[in-house]
């Protein structure tokens, strides 16, 4: 376990462990309006402070989590099976099929992600199992590559042929001898793309078409934020604050996997 | 020499990717669960029987679909496409004007990153492991993390109102008529800086990473000790051989995070009030203004795909390697 | 001018440092007369690659560090200022290496590459180096110069690049040739087609040469003198008659044992 590794479990693991423990920990309903404490600076009552509702920044804070962590990984478990599977279609089969799943590929790469999300919300409700699915519909082009790329480098190698010879049939050739290869790096590439999701589903709920209020987003948290420009600094710094830890501690895991491949 | 044939053999896997291109556009609009009537029903509940039907006839819901997506995809050739449902005019003149500002920065933004992260990480490269090296990994990890948005409203906040040295939204200020030519430069400068900072601080990160291992790999290989033993200058192995290996990786990159510059328009331009392509879309989504969504959308990917195909061939003229292969 | 033209004494290079410190070559020494062979032999990891890199201060410079001495022509090289050592290098000694493809930039001509050392050392224009380079590639028995010399390496074959890369080491005419491994990554008939080259030009041109290898055959043929290399230390430095005659290290006799057939040149 390197340093890398360890920084970021302990910052992810806070995170997820406050989320889901939201409801004992939070001081107060995260749609809790109070009317008499709009916009008040940090203090003893209101540890982050409250927005222009009268909400307590912390408390809704800490129900942004279980919306970020959970949109991430739900976003990037498809967006990784996707990829598995298209990936090893592509790279088992060859020929044909992975000319046409890679021109898939390169199909989706010229959509810049968040227009073809931005284009899909637009169509269909924000609601957050959309943008889950979404999400990972869009980014799927990564892992697809990488399983295809270790298929094709595992194909003829002896430790396959033997496999074979001893009967194995495809899929099982693939599931159990090649894919356990291409664990490591996918799994950097997972890590990677759930910062990648979280800061996705932040952007979109920041412009309104994400997760919507009152239901607590860090996104619709910065909503607010440009509204209280210069007026309440806290309603920008923490929900940003809270968006770039979790990056910050996503690109540590994988920093820290990746060095342990070597 | 081989330049030729590789340009036109690129230009012809172009096709099946414009062909993919328009089937996701169209898909994409088809998911509207309503019919595309329907909501400019209830925006004006007095429409007629009569215009419903027209519309109808309009979007041609009463033809199959493939029918409907050759006409669509004929009219698109033409970058005709249709008029835009909040003010009538034609989108495509709504897109013409607001698309040069976002190219503008966006530019802008791709020559800032190559300008700082070059040097960037070529100097890393050359110390690895020095202090230079170990500080800007360190920055880069963190600024490579922070999400474009929030730096934005953080710079604003410092600089545009605390401090009050930079405007905080459009690309030209209330008296922008009345300045001298000088003074008009100034003013879209001091407009355009927090922007395309912003947008381009993640690529910076990014790409001086790249640039440090792609020196530090070109360094390594055996032609640099041939360089050396013919008793070229330092300077001429490093910027002379080392470099130009080193760069080349570089250009594709580019070329593949366009799209990521482009999407991040998207944000940036709502929250610096710019006049850009990216707020268009925004302000087209939120209205669901469906022809101008569905036009933004394959423009914006005609012209990521131009981008990339522009990269691939600048790498293939730099790199005679990629000439000859398949 | 008489004397020897390379003359090592008591070379040592080690790498690493404190407890990880690795002495890849120990206490070398040997002389290379004027228009001598000296072909330098041993197995991989045996010290000869350092040691004729060590020569022209070729290795990296925090990671290795050299003692002893080096006189060419009269002047100390370790420990020499870089600027003044690069004069030497390509100009009076010259380098070729094993896998003349992997040593060859990709991205630049074999001309354009050849070019740039003659216009180094003889300060020549574009041009006329361009056509210089034709030249020396014609010399170095390439049929269509013009053609090899708008070519990339990754054009030609292995052969071929050899002979562009001795013609870009020869360009500036050198006093001293440092052949390291040049044929090994070559097959039989083109090994022997390079070494005759190497052997032809040396004549004309009159140049000394350290050919670094591990197969005594082509020692047999070519040298004058032999220095086998074992470990890092220089077990066995004698005229080839002699050394062919009574080997008296067990190295060598185990490098007389592996001997692979040169082809007929």
């Amino acid at each position: 376990m390197n340093r890398p590794i360890l920084t970021g479990i302990c910052i992810v693991g806070i995170m997820a462990l406050a989320a889901l423990a939201a409801p004992l920990i939070s001081p107060y309903q995260p749609a809790q309006i109070d009317a008499g404490s709009i916009l008040c600076a940090p203090s003893s009552a209101h540890l982050l402070g409250t927005d222009s509702l009268g909400r307590d920044v912390l408390s809704r804070l800490i129900y942004g989590a279980r919306i970020s962590l959970s949109v991430g990984m739900i976003a990037v478990g498809i967006s990784t099976l996707l990829g598995v599977v298209f990936g090893s279609l592509s790279g088992f089969y060859g020929g044909s099929v992975d000319a046409f799943i890679m021109r898939c590929v390169d199909v989706m790469l010229c959509f810049p992600a968040f227009f073809l999300i931005l284009a899909a919300v637009a169509f269909l409700d924000s609601s957050i199992l959309n943008i889950m699915i979404i999400i990972g519909l869009t980014s799927w082009m990564g892992p697809a590559r990488l399983v295809r790329a270790e298929i094709m480098a595992l194909k003829e190698r002896e430790f396959v042929e033997a496999a074979r010879a001893s009967g194995a049939g495809s899929l099982r050739i693939i599931v159990r001898h090649i894919l356990p290869n291409a664990c490591g790096p996918l799994l950097v590439n997972a890590t990677l793309a759930v910062a990648g999701a979280i800061l996705l589903e932040s952007g979109l709920s920041f412009l309104g078409l994400g997760v919507q209020p009152p239901v607590p987003s860090w996104g619709n948290m910065l909503t607010e934020a440009k509204a209280t420009l210069g007026v309440a600094w806290w309603i920008t710094v923490f929900p940003g604050g809270a968006i770039f830890l979790a990056i910050i501690g996503f690109n540590f895991i994988a920093e820290g996997i990746r060095k342990e491949l070597g | 020499m081989n330049m030729g044939k590789y340009i036109l053999r690129r230009f012809a896997g172009i096709i099946p990717l414009l062909f993919g291109i328009s089937l996701l556009s169209f898909a994409v609009i088809n998911l509207a669960p309503g019919k595309p009537g329907a909501l400019e029903n209830s925006l004006n509940p007095r429409i007629s029987a009569r215009a419903l039907e027209r519309l109808e006839k309009l979007y041609e819901l009463d033809k199959p679909v493939y029918e409907r997506y050759w006409h669509w995809l004929k009219r698109t050739a033409v970058l005709d496409f249709g008029r835009s449902f909040s003010d009538n005019r034609p989108v495509i003149e709504k897109i013409a004007e607001r698309l040069p500002v976002t190219i503008t920065i966006n530019l802008l933004s791709l020559f800032l990153i190559f300008a700082a992260a070059i040097p960037l990480g070529v100097r890393c490269a050359l110390r690895p492991d020095g202090i230079l090296d170990k500080v800007m990994t360190a920055a880069m990890f963190f600024l490579f993390a922070i999400p474009t948005f929030w730096l934005a409203l953080l710079l604003m906040n410092f600089f545009g109102i605390n401090l009050r040295w930079l405007p905080v939204s459009g690309i030209t200020s209330l008296n922008y008529e009345y300045l001298s030519p000088a003074g008009k430069a100034v003013d879209i400068f001091r407009h355009l800086f927090l922007p395309v900072t912003v947008s381009s601080l993640g690529g910076i990160a990014a790409m001086a990473r790249y640039m440090r291992s792609s020196m530090i790999e070109a360094l390594a290989q055996p032609y640099i000790r041939m360089a050396r033993a013919k008793g070229l200058t330092e300077r001429s192995v490093l910027y002379k051989h080392a470099f130009r290996n080193a760069v080349m990786p570089l250009i594709t990159i580019m070329g593949l995070s366009l799209p990521g510059l482009v999407g991040g328009s998207v944000i940036f331009e709502s929250v610096f009030a710019i006049p850009g392509a990216g707020r268009l879309f925004y302000e087209a989504v939120m209205m669901r203004d469906y022809p101008l969504i569905m036009a933004e959308v394959v423009i914006v990917s005609l012209l990521t795909m131009t981008a990339n195909l522009l990269a691939d061939l600048s790498y293939a003229w730099i790199d005679p390697r990629l000439r000859d292969k398949r | 001018m008489s004397g020897p033209l390379l003359s090592v004494r008591d070379l040592s290079v080690t790498f690493g440092r404190g407890a990880g410190e690795v002495a890849a070559a120990r206490g070398v020494s040997f002389d290379i007369g004027r228009g001598e062979t000296l072909v330098m032999a041993g197995e991989s990891g045996s010290g000869k690659t350092v040691t004729s890199l060590a020569i022209c201060g070729l290795l990296p410079e925090g990671v290795a560090s050299v003692s002893g001495s080096a006189l060419f022509d009269g002047e100390e090289l370790i420990g020499m200022p870089p600027e003044r050592l690069r004069s030497f290098r390509g100009g009076r000694i010259a380098y070729i290496f094993q896998e003349p493809s992997s040593f060859l930039n990709p991205v630049y001509s074999i001309g354009e590459q050849i070019a740039e050392a003659v216009r180094l050392h003889r300060g020549a224009g574009r041009a006329a180096a361009l056509r210089e380079a034709v030249k020396l590639l014609e010399m170095s028995g390439i049929s269509d110069a013009q053609r090899a010399a708008r070519s990339y390496p990754h054009q030609l074959s292995g052969g071929m690049n050899q002979r562009a890369a001795i013609s870009m080491a020869l360009a500036c005419k050198p006093e001293l040739l440092v052949a390291d491994e040049p044929t090994t990554s070559l097959d039989m008939t083109t090994e022997a087609e390079i070494i005759g080259l190497l052997m032809r030009l040396k004549q004309e041109m009159r140049f000394s040469l350290l050919f670094i290898t591990h197969n005594l055959a082509i020692a047999e043929r070519i040298a004058d003198k032999v220095a086998v290399m074992f470990k890092g230390e220089l077990v066995e430095n004698r005229k080839k008659d002699e050394l062919f005659a009574c080997p008296e290290h067990a190295h060598t006799r185990e490098l007389l044992a592996a001997y692979e057939k040169v082809g007929r040149f």
